[in-house]
C-alpha cells in the first residue's frame, strides 16, 4: 500500500501548529516578564540582552513542551504502526489521517511524538538531579571551605577521587542491570537524599533557634515533606502512592548525582574560602554567631550568583550525561523515548535513513544551548552589579 | 618544587590504590560474576556448574587476596584442574604461572581478557596506540583553532567579532560528541558524500577520507570550552596597566597583542587544555564506538559490555592514570609558567 505524503512546507506548518499550547504559554509568560521586568530582579535583567531573551525563550519552550507533551504529540510515543516503518517525513497515517510530521523510525513509531515525550524525561531528571547535587555539594562544601584543616583534606580527597573517574567508566560500573540486585544503589540513594533534609533542618534551626513558634512549624514541615519524599524515592513506600520512581530510573538518578556533586563541592569550597575573609563574616563571628549560621545565612547568600550560573550550566551538562547514558543504552529502557536512546537507535542506521536522527539531536542541542546562553547572560548581568 | 612533585605523586598513588579497589569491588559484584560465568560456559548450564566454574577459575577466593594478587603483592595461586587434580593455568589462552608467583600489575602482568581470549597487555596497548594517534590529531586541530578564536574574541571585548565568536563557542560547548557526530555524518557522509562515516578502515591506514569525521567530532566539543577560557584570560590581560603603557608609548595594537598580551594570556589556557584530557577520554569512547575505530574507548566498551574483568580493570587503571597525570602536569606547568606562583 502506498503512503500519501504532505509537502515540506506543510510539514513546517504542521509542526508549528502542533506546538500551539507552547506558543500561547510562551507569549503569556514572556510578555508578562517583559512588562514587569523592572520588578523581577535578576530574572528581569535577563530581558535586557538579546542573548538572555533567546536563552530564556529556548528553556521555556522545552519546559512547556514537557508540560503539554500529551496535547502536542499526535501519537503515543511507544505505539508501533507497522505500515509506517521508516516512513519519510510528512507521511499520512491511513487509519487516523494524522501525519507523521518527522517520519517514522525503524520500529514504525512517530519520531515527532518521541521527541516531544523525550523532553519530559530530560526535564524531570536533569533539574532534579542537579538540585540534589547542589544540596550535597553545598552541605559538604560549606564546612570544608569554612573550617579547612582535616575535614577539608578528607572531603577534598574524596571529591578528587570521584572526579578522577572518567564519567563513562563510572556509568558503566554504576548503571548496569546487575547492580540493581545489590543494595548499592539504594544505599547511595539513601545517603544522597538525606542531604536536602539535613540542609533545610540546619538552615531553619540556625535561623529560628530563638523563635520556637516558627522553628517548630518549619522543622516539622521539612521533616514531614522530606520524609515523605524520602520514603517514596528510596524505599518506594509512599503511603499515598504519588511519588514513585522506577528502580532503573533511581539508579540513573543516583549515578548522575554522584557524578556531578563533587564539581559543586569544589565550587562551593572555593567560594567559601574567598568569602570567609570578608568583613561581614568577621562581624558575625564577633557577634558570637554559630559557625553554621555564618555559613548558611552570611556566606551562602553572597555566593548565590556564581552558584545560579553553575546550576544552569550543570543542568545542561546533566542533560548531556543523560544523553550519554541513553547513547550507550545504560539504565533507560530500550523503548524509552528519551533523546539519547533515540540518537543511539538512529545513528546506527544513518546510511539508509537520516530523518529519525535529526529531531532528537537538534532537540538536545537546542536545550543545552538555551541553558548555556541563559547561564552566560546571568553571569554577565551579575557581574554588572 | 621537588618535594611538591613527590608529595603529589604520593597522593596520586594513594588515589589510584583507592580507585582501583573501588573498581575491583564493583566489577566483582556477584551479579557481574554470574554474568561472566554464563557468557563463558556453554548454554543451559545449571547454577551449580556456574558456581563450580567460578570456583575453578579462582573467582571465589577472598576479596582482598584477589585484589592483592591482581596488584602483585600477594602471590598468584594457580587453580587446580578438577580432572587431574594438578595445578593448572586459569585460562588456556594466556600463560598464567603454574606455581605461586608474584604476578600482578606491579610486575607488569595485567591478566587475561576473557572476551578476546588473549592477555590484557596484548589487547590494551595496541588499542592505546590507536587512540594516541586519534588524540594527537585532535590536539593538532583543537588547540590552535581554539586559541585563535579565544584571542580574536578577547582582543577587543564587546566588539562584534567578540560577540559572534562567543556565541559560536557557547554553541560548540552545547554540542556533545554524539550529537555533532550524527550531524557531521549526515552532512558530510550522507548528503555531500565527501567523507567516510566509519573509521573502521583507519586501523589499517589513516586517510583524510576516513579520519576527518572522528577528529572533527572530538575536537568541536573542546574547542568552545578552551576558546572561552582563552577569551576570559585575554580580556583580563588586555585591561592591565602594562598593556595601556605599551599602547601609550606608541606601539601598534597588533604588536601589543602579539608581544605583550599573548604570552601572559596563554598561561591559563594551558591548564585548561591539560584538564581537558579527562573530558576527551569520555569523548574518545563515544567517538570510537560511533565511528567503529578500534581504540581504547572501543576496548573499554567491549570489556564493560562483556564483563571482562581483567581488561576492564586495565582500562580503568589507564584512564585514571591519564586523569591524574594530566592534573599533575597542569599544576606543575602552571607554577613553571607563571613566575608569580611559588610552590611550597
Amino acid at each position: 500500500m502506498q503512503l500519501e505524503y504532505i509537502g515540506a512546507f506543510n510539514v513546517v506548518l504542521g509542526v508549528l501548529a502542533r506546538f500551539w499550547p507552547v506558543w500561547i504559554a510562551l507569549v503569556l509568560v514572556m510578555g508578562a516578564s517583559f512588562a514587569y521586568k523592572k520588578r523581577l530582579g535578576l530574572y528581569g535583567q535577563l530581558f535586557d540582552s538579546s542573548v538572555g531573551i533567546v536563552g530564556v525563550g529556548i528553556c521555556l519552550f522545552w519546559l512547556f513542551t514537557a508540560i503539554f507533551a500529551s496535547t502536542i504529540s499526535p501519537f503515543n510515543p511507544l505505539v508501533q504502526i507497522p505500515i509506517m516503518k521508516d516512513a519519510l517525513p510528512g507521511a499520512i497515517e491511513p487509519q487516523s489521517g494524522l501525519v507523521y510530521l518527522f517520519g517514522g523510525d525503524k520500529l514504525a513509531r512517530d519520531v515527532f511524538s518521541r521527541m516531544v515525550y523525550g523532553s519530559q524525561i530530560v526535564l524531570i531528571i536533569a533539574p532534579a538531579a542537579t538540585g540534589f547535587a547542589l544540596m550535597v555539594g553545598i552541605t559538604l562544601g560549606l564546612p570544608a571551605g569554612y573550617y579547612g584543616g582535616r575535614i577539608d583534606t578528607v572531603l577534598s580527597f574524596l571529591a578528587n577521587l570521584v572526579l578522577a573517574f572518567p564519567v563513562i567508566l563510572l556509568f558503566y560500573l554504576l548503571v548496569t542491570p546487575g547492580i540493581m540486585e545489590t543494595p548499592i544503589p539504594y544505599a547511595m540513594a539513601g545517603l544522597f537524599f538525606l542531604f536536602p533534609i539535613i540542609f533545610f533542618s540546619v538552615l531553619f534551626w540556625t535561623r529560628y533557634k530563638k523563635r520556637p513558634d516558627r522553628l517548630y512549624i518549619l522543622l516539622g514541615l521539612t521533616l514531614i515533606i522530606g520524609g515523605w519524599v524520602y520514603a517514596g524515592l528510596v524505599f518506594d513506600a509512599d503511603p499515598f502512592r504519588i511519588i514513585h520512581i522506577d528502580p532503573n530510573q533511581l539508579n540513573i538518578f543516583v549515578a548522575v548525582v554522584f557524578a556531578s556533586s563533587p564539581g559543586v563541592f569544589r565550587i562551593v569550597r572555593g567560594l567559601v574560602m574567598d568569602i570567609k575573609t570578608r568583613d561581614y563574616v568577621a562581624a558575625a563571628q564577633t557577634r558570637g554567631e554559630s559557625p553554621w549560621y555564618i555559613m548558611l545565612w552570611e556566606i551562602l547568600p553572597n555566593a548565590r550568583g556564581p552558584l545560579i550560573v553553575d546550576a544552569c550550566l550543570r543542568i545542561g551538562y546533566t542533560t548531556i550525561l543523560l544523553g550519554t547514558l541513553g547513547y550507550f543504552g545504560l539504565g533507560l529502557a530500550p523503548e524509552s523515548p528519551d533523546w539519547g536512546t533515540a540518537i543511539k537507535d538512529a545513528s546506527r542506521l544513518l546510511r539508509s535513513f537520516i530523518h529519525p536522527a535529526l529531531p532528537p539531536t537538534i532537540a538536545l542541542m537546542s536545550f543545552v544551548l538555551g541553558l548555556n546562553l541563559l547561564a552566560d547572560s546571568l553571569r554577565e548581568q551579575s557581574m554588572k552589579d | 618544587m621537588l618535594s611538591f612533585i613527590l608529595r603529589r605523586l604520593g597522593t596520586m598513588a594513594l588515589t589510584m590504590l583507592c580507585l582501583t579497589m573501588v573498581v575491583f569491588f564493583l566489577i566483582n559484584l556477584d551479579p557481574n560474576l554470574k554474568k561472566l560465568a554464563i557468557s563463558q560456559t556453554e548454554m543451559h548450564t545449571s547454577a551449580e556448574q556456574l558456581e563450580s566454574w567460578l570456583v575453578n577459575h579462582g573467582y571465589r577466593q577472598n576479596f582482598f587476596s584477589r585484589y592483592g594478587q591482581w596488584l602483585g603483592i600477594v602471590p598468584k595461586q594457580p587453580v587446580t584442574d578438577p580432572a587431574t587434580g594438578k595445578p593448572a593455568r586459569r585460562f588456556s589462552f594466556c600463560n598464567d604461572p603454574v606455581e605461586p608467583t608474584f604476578s600482578g600489575v606491579l610486575q607488569g602482568d595485567f591478566g587475561c581478557s576473557t572476551k578476546f581470549k588473549t592477555t590484557v597487555a596484548s589487547k590494551l596497548f595496541p588499542a592505546l596506540g590507536a587512540t594516541g594517534i586519534l588524540m594527537f590529531w585532535v590536539l593538532v586541530v583543537m588547540v590552535p583553532i581554539s586559541l585563535l578564536i579565544g584571542i580574536l574574541a578577547g582582543m577587543r571585548e564587546g566588539s562584534r567579532t567578540d560577540r559572534t565568536l562567543s556565541v559560536a563557542s557557547i554553541a560548540s560547548t552545547a554540542t556533545p560528541e554524539y550529537v555533532s557526530g550524527v550531524i557531521f555524518t549526515v552532512i558530510f557522509a550522507s548528503w555531500l558524500g565527501v567523507l567516510n562515516g566509519s573509521a573502521a578502515s583507519a586501523s589499517r591506514g589513516i586517510t583524510f577520507y576516513n579520519f576527518t569525521l572522528p577528529v572533527m567530532t572530538l575536537a568541536i566539543y573542546g574547542i568552545g570550552y578552551i576558546a572561552r577560557m582563552t577569551r576570559a584570560s585575554m580580556v583580563e590581560v588586555m585591561t592591565q596597566q602594562y598593556i595601556r603603557t605599551a599602547r601609550l608609548k606608541g606601539l601598534s595594537f597588533g604588536s601589543v597583542v602579539v608581544k605583550h598580551a599573548l604570552r601572559n594570556a596563554l598561561i591559563a589556557p594551558f591548564t585548561v587544555i591539560m584538564l581537558q584530557f579527562p573530558w576527551l577520554l569520555t569523548g574518545v569512547v563515544i567517538v570510537e564506538v560511533m565511528f567503529r575505530y578500534q581504540g581504547f574507548g572501543y576496548t573499554l566498551v567491549e570489556a564493560a559490555g562483556n564483563n571482562d574483568i581483567d581488561l576492564l580493570l586495565g582500562c580503568s587503571l589507564v584512564s585514571v592514570f591519564i586523569v591524574l597525570i594530566t592534573q599533575l602536569i597542569s599544576d606543575v606547568g602552571y607554577a613553571f609558567l607563571n613566575p608569580r606562583i611559588r610552590v611550597q
